[in-house]
């Protein structure tokens, strides 16, 4: 089942003209604040009617202007989780959960660690408690799309860290799309296997997470903290002595400082752009444990004075953020075969 | 103070009138208060206007024009009287009826401030809960702003107790028939040696009004907890 989304409209200052198809799994809508991404998934949820366009989750058609169809929200079955919670102050959490449905009500209670929560009203509840509700309340519904609008915002950095996990469960167990708006990149990299770039109103890339964020052409379109491409790697060793991990994948191997999850665990790494530094020999007398043999694929330059290289290493694509006085003197050619300095410290697990 | 059959008559019959007055009158304060809080619509400005007129008019010209409305030879008076039989001018029920539009707009002003202080992403959310826009309106809008309906029945039921001049105006004071306690006192105070009559009614007056004041205050903690 996939959802299908094409709509035109205006609203406030933002003309919108967006598309884009979100397959089963989690698609990131990513995007600067004020780009729309709101306002596209309260159209997927029938809380906005755009001019024209067409919605559909498979075969149901919730939208469609040419024959003049709209199907109204609650006819929806959609399971949406706002940024800020909304629960029904006037109910306790038990009858907030079953406002909606009462599907899987016990595993999910159990899931999200709502027992002792059950008689309370929302009132008395933390951020990261009411949000854990309303991510029960949208699920009892038995939802066949999850809309989540940055249900993570409005918590600090301890209790994002404590629905992140749950949200990777959910991401693993479901079996509908989930559209997941976020205008933070580690939550994207961490949860999402499709993302739609967002800009004023327009989807401007959409693709596999890997493929749009591994592409230094598509760099321009994010913020400069926000480029760089993503690796699955293998944890290989735990060193208790030293107190580094060594990460395998297919380019190479990886030290990174502490002891980081399990080893034979598979996880994903983000490798930011900007903290890859390039060298025509293998570097002597460095600092830097993590140097790879990379091939070059790519040479960008942009506007602004900066050049985007894509790299290969093994078959994992990666690309590196320099400037074009460096690209120049160093006259890096496609076919090139030269090395890249990874500082340790600045890939942190996604 | 002397407590007369004829002064609990003027009682039950002003707690009549006023009662009857709020009972009906707040269902229609309700849809009032929602329709002029969330709609914007052609003739907007003439319902608010139209609904706020008693609150402005000098009573005895809203008297006069019920008078004229639905007198017997009224428009729409001689119309319910052919109709059905049912007669306002001169009758408690015409009483009820210049209470009751005299304290609507005071009912939807209190209902209209609670409707537009909720957060209507709250029935969005419930919306997207699988809820029909009269189940959101059911189980969240009404929830949510009970304590602004109570606050507009006290109002309106103590507006219409002391109702004054338009009552008089639309159906005079006849005992047993249409004299409430407002225009009870006035008549008495035109007779000598009616002192003792007359503080009593001042004194039901003054319980009454304190018990509306104090069993709103009850209810609207009950719903808030």
């Amino acid at each position: 089942m996939t959802l299908d989304v094409h709509i035109q409209g205006r609203l406030g200052a933002t003309q919108f003209d967006a598309g884009f198809v979100a397959p089963v799994g989690v698609t990131a809508l990513f995007g600067p604040s004020g780009a729309g991404k709101t306002s596209i998934v309260n159209a997927i949820a029938g809380l906005w009617r755009p001019k024209t366009g067409r919605i559909a989750l498979g075969d149901q058609v919730w939208c469609d202007s040419a024959k003049g169809l709209w199907t109204p929200p609650h006819k929806r079955r959609v399971g949406y989780v706002f940024q800020d919670a909304r629960l029904f102050p006037h109910l306790s959490v038990q009858d907030n959960l079953r406002y909606g449905g009462q599907h899987d009500e016990a595993a999910l209670v159990e899931l999200l660690g709502l027992g002792d929560l059950l008689t309370r009203k929302p009132a008395s509840l933390s951020g990261g408690e009411a949000q854990r509700v309303a991510l029960a309340r949208a699920l009892m519904r038995r939802p066949d799309l999850v809309l989540m609008d940055e249900p993570l915002a409005s918590l600090d950095g301890p209790r994002k860290a404590d629905i992140l996990p749950y949200l990777e469960r959910l991401r693993d167990e479901t079996q509908v799309p989930v559209i997941y708006v976020s205008h933070a990149m580690n939550e994207v990299t961490r949860l999402a296997s499709y993302i739609v770039l967002m800009q004023a109103g327009r989807v401007v890339q959409a693709g596999p997470v890997t493929q749009v964020l591994g592409d230094p052409a598509q760099a321009h379109l994010l913020a400069r903290g926000d480029r760089g491409a993503l690796l699955d790697y293998t944890i290989t060793a735990h060193d208790a002595d030293d107190m580094v991990t060594t990460l395998t994948f297919s380019g190479g191997t990886l030290t990174l400082a502490g002891q980081i999850g399990t080893v034979g665990n598979r996880m994903r790494l983000r490798v930011p752009a900007h903290d890859i530094i390039l060298s025509l020999r293998p570097p002597t007398g460095l600092s830097a444990q993590n140097v790879l043999p990379v091939t070059v694929t790519s040479v960008h330059s942009d506007t602004q004075g900066g050049a985007a290289i894509g790299l290969q290493a093994g078959n994992t694509a990666l690309w590196a953020g320099i400037t074009a006085k460096a690209a120049r003197e160093l006259d890096l050619q496609r076919g090139q075969h030269i090395y890249a300095i990874i500082k340790a410290t600045a890939v942190a697990p996604a | 103070m002397t407590w007369t059959p004829e002064l609990w008559g003027i009682v039950a019959l002003s707690l009549k009138v006023a009662l009857w007055a709020t009972i009906v009158a707040l269902p229609f304060a309700v849809a009032v208060a929602w329709l002029l809080a969330r709609k914007r619509f052609w003739g907007w400005q003439i319902v608010n206007g139209l609904v706020h007129l008693p609150l402005v008019l000098p009573p005895v010209v809203t008297g006069y024009l019920l008078l004229v409305v639905f007198g017997r030879q009224g428009a729409v008076g001689a119309w319910l009287y052919d109709l059905f039989g049912i007669t306002l001018a001169f009758r408690w029920t015409g009483a009820a009826l210049a209470a009751g539009i005299m304290a609507f707009p005071l009912m939807v002003r209190a209902i209209r401030l609670a409707i537009e202080a909720v957060d209507e992403g709250l029935e969005d959310a419930a919306a997207t809960l699988g809820a029909s826009r009269w189940r959101v309106f059911r189980t969240v809008t009404v929830p949510l702003i009970a304590p602004g309906i109570i606050a507009g029945a006290v109002l309106g039921f103590a507006k219409a107790l002391g109702e004054f001049g338009a009552t008089i105006t639309f159906v005079a004071a006849i005992p047993g028939q249409t004299q409430t306690i407002p225009s009870a006192i006035y008549g008495l105070l035109q007779v000598p040696g009616q002192e003792g009559a007359v503080l009593a009614l001042v004194a039901v007056s003054i319980i009454f009004a304190m018990g509306a004041l104090i069993l709103s205050e009850w209810l609207a903690r009950r719903v808030r907890s």
